[in-house]
């Protein structure tokens, strides 16, 4: 169970920073919908809804989205669907139903880091950033490798790939978590980019199998590369064993979509 | 604290707690078509619209909801009544625990989206769990609803 002992709307990023930096049990709130799930005793909510930062805009060499934002917008927005063949659209799309999704944020998502997130796979393989308040710029594979700290996710920055991308993934039903999931970018200049997510860590890219694409390897021998490459674990929904011959199928599934 | 909100068309004020979540507030002020379900975020028992949004009144949090527009199935009782025909027309509404947000959850469909397939249906409707149904009759129902509608 969670309490809340006060509520805060701030109206200026400054104010929001300051006021989660003034006690150890503030946070931001979010969608709320993984929080409320927890149990703990906050004693102020930061809700960023003044903010103005529920938006998806693009200048001519990148997407920017505000942390406000929601999956449903992901998911439904013209410009996202036709980014990248709408891997992001994709890959959200799954996330419980279309009630969660309106309320889920995307800043809370990314900053939260989720083992299970359908959101990191696409954004790694497309190169995103994130902007945070104090921590300023920084890749997403960097930002993803970093202990928590208290900071606050202002924005997700896309840069303009051309190429096509494809999401995918393994669970028992659609809306339930995924037991592995992944992304894969093929750039016009030959590039490609691997990441796989719900291992049951965090989602991380694979280097060393995407590099063996771009050097023409066989993808028979590069889903082989991808158990060593990563580390996978047990939870409840799948062995380590499991996640690790699920994820050679998932890569030579989305291999196979992605275009030859 | 007190905080004002439109609940059906009215303008209410309330007097909430900084962690009450709409369900709760909504059943504590006679909204009882508003289901408590799983509680946590995945059967869309308590599905109702914020500013035509819908949403899970389980978790969203009242104060988020201020100075906005909340329905509930009490404020749409014409077009629930034109749809939940189409569900008992189907056999497909058996224990009715989850028709409320159901029902929100079609009627939100019907209005964002033009002419869905069966497989966009299936999609928007992957949030509404029913333990009495295998889906088909509910798909049946809303196909001929939206039939209706479109003519």
């Amino acid at each position: 169970m969670i309490t809340i002992k006060e509520y805060v709307a701030p109206e200026s990023l400054e104010e929001a920073y300051e006021i989660l930096m003034s006690g150890k049990t503030n946070l931001i709130l979010g969608g709320f919908g993984f929080i409320k799930m927890g149990s703990r005793a906050v004693n102020k909510a930061i809700d960023l809804c003044n903010l103005s930062l529920d938006y998806i805009t693009e200048t001519e060499d990148e997407i920017l989205i505000g942390a406000e934002t929601s999956l449903r917008a992901l998911e439904i927005n013209d410009i996202i669907r036709n980014y990248c063949g709408g891997v992001i659209s994709q890959g959200v799309s799954n996330i419980v139903g279309v009630q969660f999704r309106n309320m889920a944020k995307v800043g809370a998502s990314v900053f939260s880091r989720y083992g299970f997130s359908d959101l990191l796979p696409s954004l790694l393989v497309l190169d995103a950033k994130v902007r945070l308040y104090k921590g300023g710029l920084m890749n997403l594979d960097d930002f993803l490798e970093r202990d928590f700290e208290k900071d606050i996710l202002v924005e997700v920055i896309l840069p303009k790939k051309k190429g096509m991308a494809v999401y995918d993934c393994i669970r028992k039903s659609t809306g339930d978590f995924p037991i592995i999931n992944g992304a894969i970018f093929k750039g016009e200049n030959g590039q490609y980019r691997i990441a796989i997510g719900s291992r049951p860590q965090r989602a991380k890219l694979a280097i060393k199998a995407a590099k063996a694409l771009e050097n023409g390897d066989d993808i028979e021998a590069v889903v082989e590369i991808i158990p060593e490459e990563l580390h996978f674990g047990t939870n409840i929904r799948g062995s380590k064993e499991y996640r690790e011959d699920m994820s050679k199928a998932l890569l030579s599934r989305m291999y196979g979509k992605v275009g030859v | 604290m007190n905080m004002t909100l439109t609940i059906n068309n009215k303008k209410v004020t309330l007097d909430i707690k900084p962690d009450e979540v709409l369900l709760d507030t909504l059943r504590a002020n006679g909204y009882l078509s508003v289901q408590r379900g799983c509680d946590t975020s995945s059967c869309g028992l308590c599905a109702i619209w914020v500013n035509d949004e819908v949403v899970l009144s389980c978790t969203y949090l009242t104060v988020r909801a201020a100075n906005k527009n909340v329905t509930t199935l009490e404020g749409v009782q014409k077009e629930a009544k034109e749809f939940a025909d189409f569900l008992a027309d189907e056999g497909a509404d058996q224990c009715g625990y989850c028709a409320p947000g159901f029902i929100m959850t079609v009627l939100a469909m019907a209005k964002e989206l033009n002419n869905p397939s069966e497989e966009e249906i299936y999609h928007y409707l992957n949030g509404n769990l029913c333990r009495c149904t295998g889906y088909k009759g509910q798909i049946r129902a809303i196909k001929k609803y939206l039939e209706f509608k479109n003519n």
